[in-house]
């Protein structure tokens, strides 16, 4: 007997209240920016604001500066975060869940309160406001967001491999090279992806912490809302959040390929 | 090594000696002959003793089986032997030089693991090849005397590696799109071509299914014949290490059950462990009424072994096939009737219920459930073992009047002779122990270990959570790894004074 479709209760309906408001809070502000970005400041359809993104001389170099703050916020994040990250994972440490909790606790604190206190604290050795003060505030905020991929890649990967390793006549710093760091590199790729596109438009830390030098371009998209230039603001934007897709992408398809290769070697 | 342990020992003749190595039994083993000499190795993790005071001598070029139940040490010692554990006691040697405290990479032997372990960012060729990029050979032309393998030599090693384990065309090959069957053939390519002197495999075809392990089987014997290098293979699987090796070596209890040759292994076992864990057994309790007498389920049979103590209890082992079963005739040795009967493809297994004892038989013939049947036994199919241990032996103290604490417990003993705070040794007969399914209605605490039926009756292992075996001669069956509480029934208890110093130097005379 066929049971007509209408009776039967499909799971999918449970979609329905997420779908609606990823509509509302996700694709309606989406069109908004887009309909502002070309629109002109006289209301007509324009393309004058996407190209004064690319040929503004000034919005470039903000633009490279970003991503060269973003660089280098990262690289010294990833430095400090994997060691740490290996050290909590490697016996005797991976026994004790309260010592990573110690590293994660940070996050629930609210993150300007955070940016504050560590202000006093860096004031205290006499570090003043700039651009390093800055690195330093963007690096300490986003420590945990780099430290738990790694750590939950570095705990999870079978000791047998670098037994493996060892027993072929790698002593252990070539295992850690040959062997560890490989494995680990998709939390090294999720932990960077988690990390370099937010600073991009973190800017309440960079303009907490630093100055001109260390301004991010979302203080620029920023300013330019405040001083009501919403197409400019917008097509700038845009174009952060394509730049946001297209590393997104690169990221997971490498950090995809080597999960899934170590996913494989797992279950045989 | 606890006291308590050693002493539980005394009664196990073959535990330590290493009586046969390959078929030169009794002569003396030059130290160049034996590739790895394992020297009173013990291991301690967490206060559980996984090997106990272990010694064992592997020759040069042979294939060698650690054989035992799951949780007998026998990976234990395999990792002590390629580094990945160091022991808590003793030495081992590589080629006579002493190896414990050399790290994996620097020694001369290779593993193939358990779940093989190749590296999944790796492709075949590169896993293969890891070894030999890492690998100083001498060159006398070089500087220090020392470089590393060229390209071409690395690539010509790799591919002939390949090529032996039947995988040539498969250096480019992703490890994970490749089937179990032959990730395990890289992972035994990736270990031979590093040319270890010894190669370790920790049970190495768990993972694959019958057909394939039947077939890695064949091709692992071949390999070993081709590379004349010395095979270590671990496994639980008696069969497997009955058709593979040279030499098998039983293990249980992080102890060394029986070193010998498959054959000996089976007709010959050593104590009612190895024959109940080799193949199927009709284990018995005999006396050795005189020399060639044996008595089992009183009927004195003839039997080719002699040099036992007059009515010494011992063990009694009759392998399914090597009882002659005819239609019943009345005068057989012993005469009864079939319980059950199944066809096992080449043979039929039959149950059969005689003086009590419910014998297992393999023939060709068929016997219809409920006939009457005949059996018989050859002199020499009857294997004489001596008891492995007969009473239960512990050191404890006497804590108040009418009480003796001993393995974590404290039981109620007559303890007339006896001061408080003396040192006493507690014989415990294995009747004398009570096995009850709570644990709280018992002493103390233990986990069931063994449970071997004995024609009448069954001889229960359990181990205590002070570390302690004991055993029991029970009606009832009880189950592997059950939790027990343990009861003594003090009127069979016999106390002891127990000095060290004399222990010590009882000790000494057996040496």
């Amino acid at each position: 007997m066929k049971k007509s479709k209408s009776k039967v209760f499909r799971p999918t309906a449970f979609a329905f209240p997420y779908i609606a408001v990823t509509v509302v809070f996700v694709i309606v502000p989406l069109i908004l920016v887009l309909v502002y970005a070309f629109k002109g400041a006289d209301g007509s359809f324009t393309f004058d604001n996407f190209a004064k993104v690319f040929t503004d001389a000034d919005t470039l170099s903000q633009l490279a500066k970003t991503i060269g703050i973003a660089a280098l916020s990262t690289v010294i994040c990833l430095l400090i975060a994997y060691p740490v990250a290996y050290i909590l994972a490697s016996s005797p440490f991976n026994k004790m869940a309260i010592l990573s909790l110690l590293f994660i606790i940070p996050m629930w604190i609210n993150f300007m309160l955070r940016i504050f206190a560590l202000q006093s604290i860096l004031n205290l050795f006499g570090i003043q406001k700039g651009f390093w003060a800055a690195i330093i505030g963007l690096v300490y905020d986003f420590f945990p967001y780099m430290l738990l991929p790694i750590y939950t890649v570095l705990l999870n990967i079978d000791k047998s491999y670098g037994e493996a390793s060892r027993d072929l006549g790698a002593n252990s710093v070539t295992t850690f090279f040959k062997v560890t760091l490989p494995l680990s590199l998709p939390g090294v790729i999720s932990g960077i992806s988690m990390m370099f596109m937010p600073v991009f438009s973190s800017y309440a830390i960079t303009m907490t912490m630093g100055d001109m030098s260390s301004n991010v371009f979302g203080a620029k998209i920023a300013t330019l809302f405040d001083l009501h230039n919403y197409g400019y603001g917008s097509a700038l934007s845009f174009v952060l959040l394509l730049l946001v897709v297209a590393v997104m992408f690169i990221g997971s398809y490498f950090s995809g390929r080597t999960a899934k290769t170590l996913k494989r070697g797992k279950v045989l | 090594m606890s006291l308590v342990k050693k002493f539980q020992e005394d009664g196990n003749v073959d535990a330590h000696e290493n009586e046969v190595i390959g078929e030169s039994a009794n002569v003396s083993l030059k130290r160049s002959e034996n590739i790895i000499e394992v020297k009173g190795v013990t291991k301690v993790y967490d206060g559980v003793t996984v090997l106990d005071n272990l010694s064992l001598g592997i020759k040069r070029g042979q294939f060698v089986t650690l054989l035992g139940p799951s949780g007998c040490g026998k990976t234990t010692l395999l990792r002590c032997i390629a580094g990945f554990e160091t022991p808590t006691e003793g030495e081992i040697y590589i080629s006579g030089v002493p190896i414990t405290d050399v790290p994996p990479f620097k020694r001369p032997v290779n593993t193939v693991f358990q779940k093989y372990a190749l590296f999944p960012h790796l492709n075949v060729f590169k896993n293969v090849a890891f070894g030999l990029k890492l690998k100083k050979i001498s060159d006398p032309t070089a500087k220090k005397g020392v470089r590393k393998y060229t390209k071409a030599e690395i690539e010509e090693k790799v591919n002939n590696a390949l090529k032996l384990v039947g995988l040539e065309d498969y250096g480019h090959r992703d490890v994970n799109s490749l089937s179990g069957g032959q990730q395990q053939r890289v992972a035994i390519a990736r270990a031979i071509v590093c040319e270890p002197q010894v190669l370790l495999l920790d049970e190495p075809l768990g993972a694959l299914d019958l057909k394939m392990r039947k077939e890695m089987q064949i091709e692992l014997k071949k390999m070993h014949e081709r590379l004349g290098i010395t095979f270590i293979f671990v496994t639980h699987d008696q069969e497997e290490a009955l058709t593979m090796s040279d030499i098998v070596v039983v293990m249980n209890d992080g102890a060394i059950q029986q070193v010998a040759w498959p054959k000996k292994i089976y007709d010959e076992p050593s104590n009612a462990f190895v024959a109940d864990f080799i193949g199927e057994s009709n284990i018995f309790t005999g006396v050795m009424t005189k020399d060639f007498v044996i008595t089992i389920l009183n009927k004195s049979l003839k039997c080719v072994d002699k040099g036992f103590e007059k009515n010494e209890k011992v063990d009694v082992v009759v392998r399914p096939e090597d009882i002659i079963i005819t239609e019943s005739h009345g005068n057989g040795q012993f005469d009864g009737e079939v319980l059950s009967t199944v066809f096992k493809g080449t043979y039929y297994e039959m149950e059969v219920l005689a003086s009590d004892y419910e014998f297992t038989v393999q023939s060709q013939k068929e016997f219809k459930q409920g006939s009457k049947v005949s059996l018989e036994i050859e002199p020499d199919n009857i294997h004489i073992m001596k008891k492995r241990l007969t009473i239960n032996k512990y050191i404890g103290k006497v804590v108040a009047e009418n009480a003796v604490e001993f393995c974590g417990g404290t039981f109620e003993i007559p303890t007339t002779d006896y001061e408080v705070g003396d040192e006493v040794i507690v014989y415990v007969p294995f009747t004398a122990v009570e096995l009850t399914d709570d644990e709280e209605d018992g002493v103390i605490g233990a986990n069931v270990t063994q449970s071997v039926y004995r024609g009448t009756y069954f001889q229960v292992q359990v181990f205590t959570d002070s570390d302690d075996d004991f055993y029991i001669d029970t009606s009832d069956e009880w189950d592997m790894d059950d939790r027990v509480g343990i009861k003594i029934d003090a009127s069979q208890v016999r106390l002891e004074r127990y000095s060290p110093e004399e222990e010590k130097s009882n000790e000494e005379e057996q040496k």
